[in-house]
């Protein structure tokens, strides 16, 4: 390893976004020639930590170091010109724009008077795509792009900045393994340049795959850095968990009832296929799968707020009408959906208000509503859930992450639900309240509802589901009871390998 | 190879789409001379086309700088009062002097400016909504108008024969005022479609948040978009001055929504992102003629407005429904060719 | 180089009981904006002689009737985050009906309710554009606006229709006995206190709230936003109509082109009542300060025999000044919690 300063670096780094304290006094190296990798559970802090490398933030406190000397990004673009190139997690993509001109904005070829060189913008485009191993055309506009041919478009961005600092949020969460294989091709070819590259995934062999060095991240502080030669898998999982993984899955047996939920070959074109499945009372059923294969989109189709083109839902044996939310309610549905800050919560509104938002008729005393319901019920599930808060009128915006997804739970379980699909539930909320959520839910369950748990988190789905269903491609590919549940049962199928080896 | 070509086919779709609008505004056109031409021939006579482009070229001047700051996702309703007031203030800086015309028209464009300026500063400084900015600066500046005025009006035997030459005199048998308007549409839509800059206002309409992560300058572009507004608005009023001669200080009253209406007929996009200056002139033209078709045709004129804005109302709708339809034919196209 | 971080969890230990709620919350807009009305009619009273007499507060009042009354629903779509700029226009569309039907030889008890229905559908035509085909309101209400104003002008070109009967006449100008307040303001007041309720007080002003806040959480909560929103602009629609019936009996004058313009003064009350242009915020009391405030200063204005033209300058600072404060007042916010967050940042 070379003794020249690291490219990039954080030094002591804390960040807090009114009362959440997303990172606290965390340090980072990036040097030359070097593939450094991100560990950590959701909510640990990356994206913040990658946002703070972009200069999307600025740290509260420490500092940015470029080449061994402190440094200010005063926004996205000071970084950009500092060599530093991001994939975020999410595409950030101009819809109206074609795909060249999305991967080049700003940084246009240029033919005389400073015009746009059209012709140039397309082959250099076209020998991008190449590189990568892409069939799209640089002149459609990028409307209309899947995710994964927009994560493309991304990399392709990114990549064609020649930075001297590579940042991958998450660059494959959407990729086949082809791609994946390419990028990681990309990557080492970068690396051999001598430029310093960031990688974050939620896949650990990718990881190990690629890697050098890791640095870990627990709750927003940093834990460790080490080489992962002589590393396993096992160490960095109890690096970023904490601790043990039983205390953190506390299933309770339970015996399946009744069908409850039933879903028979639910089908909107383009999004998922003949989707279906059941789910009994006391069961809790995972619906696992990469990030784009239609997960949400089914449990958005399921509730109502998606239209279906075919196929149909039943509750308890009567049929769903398509397309309503406010039925779907009334039949007993309950849907904590994937975007907690846009879909979960009305950030601006009050803890109090929130809760009984899903419940107003309930709330009325005659045509008005009653305060004090309101208040007492909403005081009563955050005593239940063990909510963390200073005022019952406080803005849910100001809670941390765990207590807002509590706000949420709280907020659909008051409507006394008999199915409880709950999307990504843990996604972004710190580990103690990660695990007092399974309990919730574990108990439940136990109580006789029936839950469907959408998750990216494998641990989570093996740990907390009774049976596993696998979606790739807007397909179920597999169904897998927990006997049988491991980490390759499940990526298998969400990678469509097994559905290659039965053809 | 079938995403490419499905990506072709996505990319066709589209494209004919946009293509369209600007297309069928024009067969509009065709269609509504043609007609009018066969019930009353006079309405094609040279003059009578000259009356058109005469009439159209203010409106299409503002709807192209409407066009910039409508891209960038915000709006100036405050043109329409900036046309009155320049025109009244360039009427009093004329009358009784012989005013070189250039000179006249720098002091327009620079009221114009200065409006522009303080609707750019706190749309983009203070990320007040534009629409209250603007409505709030159109008042005040009817105001300023109306006070100064105060019933007095400018009357053609104040101005100097240069200006009022630039109204109504040609070159070439093409009258001075249309002339102005295309040169400018020409350059604003050559700076829009082949500078990077002024890609970056299509970006910022686009999706405002990438832009942010881009490095693009978003305040200063969307400051740039009010600042070309406001001239080109004190250009249109100096131009209303040469043009009618006689102003009152209700000059141009109600015309932010005139020009509104021909910008999004011209298919620019309310959200931003997406439209050309060439749609929005044209959008211009189409009001402009529809009105003097009906003079023509000896319909009662007060269909006028009904007419632009059901017009206004059609071309959203039809623009939503395309959009969504063309949606639609992706995702299904994307599905089909696997993801 | 890097030492193991502790482990343990160090959290902030959090208030069990109700933390007592500070009395900066009084510092809200529609507070400010209600004492600054005060403070207006108390200078007012004190500086201009003709000013505190029943008369001429009954004129002043009579004459905010129309704005008062469409700003009752205009508040409810802006707090929903939608607008409705075509008010002025049914307003004017439902005059120049009532001047043509009127000149037909038609009863009033006739022609009222049909221009309710009118204005209804007028309502009604915005909001399907709105909401089934999710078009902005900003462009359809602009689309409208020009709509329905050209209609008034086909419906009675530029005409004026007068000689409306006297009692009808005098139901829009007299007041009710023994106070200052007309009957069309009395029946604002009414209003007032349904909508306040409406808004504050049941479960559709809840929604409204959230609509406004984050639609698409509302959405998934089972709210109905569609047919809320379409609820809102029908109702917009027949309450600009009858402001078209009273704006005609009350100057005695049906015209295509009465209450243009009047949108504005509508949209700048609500706003300058504290209610967030982008939804989710606001009170109805501060509308009804707002409104009040925006026609004892013209009032005021006109006594003190400043033009007309001062107060449609003053209306529109009122108006900037109305949405700048509150975010100039949330970015200084923000920088103090900055500094408070990280004293030494400042270092």
């Amino acid at each position: 390893m070379s003794e020249s300063p690291p490219i990039l670096a954080l030094a002591s780094v804390s960040k807090a976004f009114g009362a959440v304290r997303a990172l606290q006094d965390v340090s980072l190296e990036l040097r030359g020639g070097e593939i450094h990798a991100l560990a950590g559970e959701n909510g640990a802090g990356k994206s913040t930590l990658v946002k703070i490398l972009a200069g999307v933030h600025r740290p509260d406190e420490g500092g940015v170091l470029l080449d061994g000397r402190p440094h200010e990004f005063h926004g996205p673009g000071d970084a950009q010109h500092a060599g530093v190139a991001v994939i975020y997690q999410e595409p950030t993509l101009f819809p109206d724009l074609s795909v060249a001109e999305n991967i080049f904005m700003g940084r246009q070829p240029r033919a005389r008077f400073g015009r746009i060189d059209r012709r140039a913008l397309r082959a250099e485009t076209a020998k991008l795509f190449e590189r990568l191993g892409v069939a799209l055309d640089p002149d459609r506009p990028a409307r209309g792009l899947s995710i994964a041919d927009q994560q493309l478009v991304e990399i392709a961005k990114a990549i064609s900045r020649d930075a001297r600092v590579l940042i991958m949020d998450e660059p494959t969460a959407a990729l086949s393994g082809n791609e994946v294989a390419r990028l990681f091709a990309v990557a080492r070819t970068l690396q051999e340049q001598g430029c310093a590259l960031l990688f974050i995934s939620h896949r650990l062999e990718e990881i190990f795959d690629l890697c050098q060095r890791v640095t870990t991240l627990r709750d927003g502080r940093y834990i460790s850095t080490e080489e992962l030669d002589g590393l396993t898998p096992d160490d960095l999982v109890q690096r970023m968990v904490g601790r043990e993984l039983d205390t953190l899955y506390p299933k309770q047996e339970t015996t399946p009832g009744e069908t409850v939920l039933k879903v028979s070959r639910l089908t909107r074109e383009g999004v998922f296929t003949d989707v279906s499945f059941e789910v009994r009372a006391g069961e809790i059923v995972a619906l696992a799968g990469l990030v784009g294969a239609g997960r949400s989109e089914v449990a958005r189709a399921i509730f109502g707020v998606d239209r279906y083109d075919a196929g149909g839902v039943e509750v308890a044996a009567a049929k769903l009408p398509a397309g309503s939310p406010t039925a779907a309610m009334s039949a007993g549905i309950a849907l904590v959906p994937e975007d907690r800050r846009q879909q979960g919560l009305v950030m601006d509104g009050s803890i109090e208000r929130n809760i009984g938002l899903t419940q107003l008729r309930s709330l009325r005393r005659g045509p008005i509503i009653s305060r004090k319901v309101e208040r007492d019920r909403a005081a009563d599930w955050a005593i239940r859930l063990q909510l963390k808060y200073a005022r019952l009128s406080d803005t849910v915006g100001v809670l941390s992450g765990g207590n807002q997804q509590k706000v949420v739970l709280a907020k659909w379980l008051s409507t006394d639900p008999s199915v409880l699909i709950v999307d990504e539930p843990t996604r972004g909320i710190d580990v103690g309240t990660k695990a007092e959520v399974h309990r919730l839910l574990s108990e439940l369950a136990g109580q006789g509802l029936a839950v469907l748990m959408i998750s990216s988190d494998l641990p989570e789905v093996l740990g907390m589901a009774d049976r596993v269903l696998v979606m790739h491609e807007g397909r179920l590919a597999a169904e897998i009871p927990r006997a049988e549940a491991t980490e390759e049962t499940v990526m298998a199928a969400a990678t469509g390998r097994t559905r290659q080896e039965a053809a | 190879m079938a995403a490419v070509t499905a990506d072709a086919g996505g990319r066709r779709l589209v494209d004919t789409v946009l293509r369209a609008r600007e297309l069928s505004i024009l067969a509009a056109l065709i269609v509504l001379v043609v007609v009018t031409t066969a019930v009353n021939s006079s309405f094609l006579s040279s003059q009578g086309i000259k009356d058109i482009f005469l009439n159209a070229s203010i409106l299409a001047l503002l709807a192209v700088g409407q066009t910039m700051v409508v891209v960038t996702r915000n709006i100036d309703l405050s043109v329409g009062s900036v046309v009155g007031l320049v025109a009244f203030a360039s009427g009093k800086f004329v009358a009784g002097h012989d005013r070189n015309v250039l000179l006249v028209l720098l002091v327009g464009m620079a009221i114009g400016a200065v409006c522009g300026l303080v609707n750019g500063v706190l749309v983009s400084f203070f990320k007040v909504p534009a629409l209250v900015v603007t409505l709030g600066t159109l008042y005040v500046i009817q105001g300023l108008d109306y006070y100064w005025a105060h019933g007095q009006q400018i009357n053609a035997a104040d101005v100097p024969a240069s200006l009022l030459d630039l109204g109504n005199g040609s070159v070439a048998g093409i009258p001075y005022l249309p002339l102005i308007t295309v040169v400018v549409m020409l350059a604003v839509g050559h700076y829009l479609r082949s500078y990077p800059s002024g890609r970056e206002f299509y970006a910022i309409g686009s999706n405002p948040d990438a832009a942010r992560l881009a490095g693009i300058a978003i305040r200063k572009r969307i400051l740039t978009a009010y600042l070309v507004s406001g001239v080109l608005a004190g250009l249109a009023g100096v131009l209303w001055l040469a043009r009618f001669g006689t102003v009152v200080a209700d000059a141009a009253h109600g015309w932010e929504l005139r020009v509104v209406a021909a910008v999004v007929v011209g298919g620019v996009a309310i959200v931003g992102g997406l439209g050309s200056v060439y749609g929005a002139a044209l959008g211009a033209l189409l009001l402009t003629t529809i009105g003097s078709v009906l003079v023509v045709l000896k319909v009662n004129s007060f269909w006028q407005d009904a007419i632009a804005g059901l017009l206004l109302l059609l071309a959203i709708s039809v623009d939503r429904l395309l959009g969504l339809r063309v949606t639609r034919a992706l995702r299904k196209r994307n599905a089909r060719h696997g993801a | 180089m890097a030492p193991e971080a502790p482990a343990a969890e160090a959290r902030p230990v959090q208030a069990r009981a109700e933390a007592p709620r500070p009395l900066t919350r009084f510092i809200r807009w529609d507070v400010i904006v209600t004492a600054l009305l005060i403070v207006v009619f108390a200078g007012g009273a004190l500086g201009t002689s003709d000013f505190a007499t029943s008369d001429n507060l009954a004129f002043a009042l009579d004459d905010l009737s129309e704005i008062a009354l469409i700003a009752l629903p205009m508040t409810l779509l802006v707090v929903a985050a939608e607008v409705d700029l075509s008010v002025a226009s049914v307003l004017g569309l439902c005059s120049a009906l009532f001047g043509a039907l009127w000149d037909a030889g038609w009863a009033i008890e006739t022609i009222v309710p049909l221009l309710l229905v009118v204005g209804a559908v007028a309502g009604l035509v915005n909001g399907l554009l709105v909401t089934r085909l999710g078009l902005p309101s900003l462009a359809v209400t602009i689309g409208t606006l020009t709509l329905y104003r050209g209609l008034a002008y086909v419906v009675l070109g530029t005409k004026a229709v007068a000689q409306f009967p006297q009692n009808y006449a005098d139901m829009a100008t007299k007041t009710v006995p023994g106070t200052p307040i007309p009957y069309p303001f009395a029946l604002f007041i009414l209003l007032a206190i349904v909508t306040a309720i409406v808004l504050h007080a049941t479960g559709l002003g809840r929604a409204l709230f959230a609509i406004g806040a984050q639609e698409e959480a509302a959405f998934f909560a089972g709210i109905r936003v569609k047919r809320i929103k379409l609820l809102l602009f029908v109702v917009s629609g027949i309450v600009a109509s009858f402001a078209g019936a009273v704006y005609t009996l009350r100057y005695g004058s049906a015209r295509a082109d009465n209450g243009l313009g009047l949108e504005l003064a509508v949209i700048a009350s609500v706003l300058l009542g504290g209610v967030d242009f982008d939804g989710g915020k606001g009170t109805l009391g501060g509308v009804v300060a707002g409104v009040l405030l925006i026609g004892l200063l013209r009032n005021l204005l006109m006594l003190r025999d400043v033009a007309t033209e001062i107060q449609s300058i003053v209306t529109g600072l009122l108006l900037i000044v109305s949405v700048l404060t509150p975010r100039i007042a949330a970015k200084v916010r923000e920088t103090r919690r900055h500094h408070r967050a990280n004293p030494s940042a400042s270092s």
